[in-house]
């Protein structure tokens, strides 16, 4: 194995995980501030890239569809937390999964309604096509090197969010004592239904970004849906430092598996058996890691409870 | 969707009530277990409307025809098959895509005496040891295509081959397939995920690795979301696959990623026969649609069906088997018949992806193998 194709999967390991990081983002804060487990949370990252496949078909611009995916997005979550949410912050939790997963059934049905069955069409634009020419020498899509840059750049943006705003404040203050902070006068359920949207764009930005360079297509966000509760789990619940140290551990540990695993057995095993079981157990690695980290940190890595 | 085929088999059977007996008579219940949802629905969807086809064009009022959504999960194709021989008292079953699905089903109902006719899956292990009198596969075994692909390459000039392939029955039939018929050098042999759609790791190992060709089996959304990220990676090795990432259905969301790539396969819209024709024509004006390799696979299903039904009476199970193997109908992909371990004996061609107007699509530009069966035939004991 050569060091660029070393580099060049750490790249796509990170790429991952930036990508993991603003599923999980929404995901957690939604947990941290309202306490609700939200399985539909999948079907937000959907509508996300839906919304720019149409959009960016009908306008020719991926910009416009970026920008529509985001509203869209933020729009259903702000529906969807009105309408159902809002009724099952009381509930136990197994509430709230049965009925967040009933929005999957009707979010994917809906979106076949209306787009069919087939996979849609989403281009990456233009000026971030073919690779660009890192240095030593390590060819690396343009499209991939920019959901990096965007993905920080949004998790810097949240964290400034979250410590230096009013709503920030708000949000921290939410988390700690809800009724504390309904008695001081804030809107409460303004709130929740603004931190539920914010999560949704999160969402809907993550499908539109990763439906340029794989399929549009209904049911896209349940593997993914999967992988943000495995992060959420390894970061620790309600932590946004947590999710991002998460999807990165998640997204390194995913890439480099699949590289190192099937070349160590290689050593011990011919081709096709060693590719067969390296490939199989390098799909298991996360969960093994996942295992690993509530062995010894039962609350995850930023968990504030236990 | 369940609605809407209950109401399409219920205007079949509505219609029973008034037609004639054709002959030998006899009702056949047909059991259809899909996929029509999540990721490889567009695959489900064609084989069901392919079918539905060739049962309203024929007007044969003794077929009725229940679908159910196998959602791509062996657990609930196992339960609708259940279901299906139990309280729905199918006499046939089809429809199933995937081969670990197929797997999970086929081996159960037949050994319980019902006919089985693949549209899709033929996963080597119930062509050779395990295959069944009551087993037909109307669209190929497994390795047929990539055996196809493995010959391409060779003729191609292609040395030093990376090849991928989903970790599961079909794909390990796959680099089987290819590596049977592929005389050159491996620069790399992967096993991906089953429904893996980020394959930046695997097109870094295979720019890493000094291949002069990449062959890959990647079926449904998989396919489009790896040719789209290996033409963005600037990777310019040609490619050549089964027809399976290159048809149809999927083709228009793959872009210009996919033109003039060359895949294999036992049909094309092109093949001129006059079925074909009849079929192409029927099916765009049912559906406002091409019809891709599985809509032509559920179409030929059907006929060879209907083609029983006109000979022997499906409650002589013996008459009504040999008359399948017969296989006494027009396939729209030319000429057909079943080898001795009932999996098709028939002509594979390299397709190229073109671009007709503003719809991606294929051309034939070569015959692969001609009278192709498989080498499965003589460990098939029955």
């Amino acid at each position: 194995m050569t060091f660029i194709l070393f580099i060049e999967q750490l790249l796509n390991g990170l790429q991952f995980g930036v990508m993991l990081f603003l599923m999980a983002a929404g995901l957690t804060l939604v947990f941290g501030v309202m306490g609700l487990i939200n399985l539909a949370h999948g079907s937000l990252y959907m509508v996300g890239a839906f919304a720019a496949a149409a959009v960016a078909g009908w306008s020719g611009s991926f910009l416009l569809g970026l920008a529509a995916a985001l509203a869209a997005a933020a729009a259903a979550g702000a529906l969807v937390e009105m309408l159902v949410i809002r009724r099952l912050y009381d509930r136990d939790h197994l509430d709230q999964v049965l009925a967040t997963f009933a929005l999957i059934l009707i979010f994917s049905e809906g979106t076949r309604y209306i787009f069919g069955s087939f996979p849609l069409f989403l281009d990456i634009p233009d000026a971030l096509s073919g690779p660009v020419i890192l240095p030593g020498g390590i060819a690396y899509p343009a499209y991939r090197l920019a959901i990096i840059v965007t993905g920080l750049v949004i998790a810097a943006g949240l964290f400034l969010l979250i410590a230096r705003t009013r709503l920030g404040v708000r949000i921290r203050a939410g988390e700690a004592d809800r009724e504390m902070i309904a008695a001081l006068g804030v809107d409460i359920s303004r709130l929740y239904t603004i931190v539920f949207a914010l999560g949704a764009a999160l969402a809907g930005l993550a499908g539109a970004l990763v439906g340029a360079i794989q399929s549009v297509q209904v049911g896209m966000g349940e593997p993914v849906l999967i992988l943000a509760f495995v992060v959420i789990v390894i970061g620790g619940i309600g932590s946004i430092k947590g999710a991002l140290i998460g999807s990165v551990l998640v997204g390194l540990t995913d890439t480099m598996g699949k590289l190192l695993l099937p070349a160590l057995f290689g050593l011990f095993m011919d081709n096709s058996s060693a590719q067969a079981t390296g490939s199989a157990i390098a799909s298991m690695l996360i969960y093994i890691l996942m295992a690993l980290v509530l062995i010894w940190r039962p609350q995850g890595l930023f968990g504030a409870r236990a | 969707m369940k609605l809407k085929t209950w109401i399409a088999a219920a205007g079949l059977a509505g219609m029973a009530s008034m037609g004639l007996a054709d002959g030998h008579g006899g009702m056949v219940k047909v059991g259809m277990i899909t996929t029509l949802s999540g990721g490889g629905a567009g695959l489900g969807i064609d084989v069901r409307d392919g079918f539905l086809l060739a049962a309203k064009m024929a007007g044969n009022d003794h077929l009725e025809i229940v679908v159910e959504d196998d959602q791509r999960k062996p657990d609930i194709a196992v339960q609708l098959a259940d279901k299906m021989i139990q309280s729905e008292k199918v006499d046939v079953l089809t429809g199933i895509i995937w081969s670990n699905l197929a797997m999970a089903v086929v081996p159960a109902a037949t050994a319980q005496g019902k006919i089985y006719l693949s549209p899709n899956a033929g996963p080597s292990a119930l062509a050779g040891k395990g295959c069944h009198p009551n087993y037909f596969n109307v669209a190929w075994q497994n390795d047929n295509l990539h055996e196809a692909a493995g010959g391409y390459a060779n003729d191609a000039g292609f040395k030093n081959s990376f090849i991928l392939a989903p970790n599961y029955p079909a794909g390990q039939d796959a680099l089987t397939g290819y590596k049977r018929t592929y005389q050159g050098e491996l620069a790399g042999e992967i096993f991906t995920k089953l429904g893996q759609t980020d394959y930046a790791a695997e097109i870094a190992q295979i720019r890493a690795s000094g291949a002069d060709s990449v062959f890959f089996f990647l079926p449904g959304g998989m396919g489009i979301s790896f040719l789209k990220q290996y033409a963005d990676s600037g990777l310019d090795l040609p490619v050549v696959g089964p027809a399976f990432s290159f048809d149809q259905g999927i083709l228009q969301a793959v872009g210009d990623a996919a033109m003039g790539v060359k895949n294999t396969s036992q049909w094309n819209k092109d093949i001129d026969n006059a079925a074909n024709k009849a079929f192409v024509e029927a099916f765009q004006a049912e559906y406002g649609r091409l019809p891709s390799l599985y809509a032509s696979q559920g179409y030929d299903t059907a006929n060879l069906l209907l083609s029983a039904m006109a000979k022997a009476d499906i409650k002589d199970q013996d008459a009504f088997l040999a008359a399948l193997k017969e296989a006494d109908f027009e396939s729209v992909r030319g000429d057909f018949a079943f080898a001795a371990n009932n999996h098709p004996i028939q002509d594979i061609y390299v397709r190229e992806v073109i671009k007709e107007g503003d719809v991606f699509t294929n051309k034939i530009i070569g015959t692969a193998l001609e009278d192709h069966s498989n080498v499965y035939v003589d460990e098939c004991k029955m």
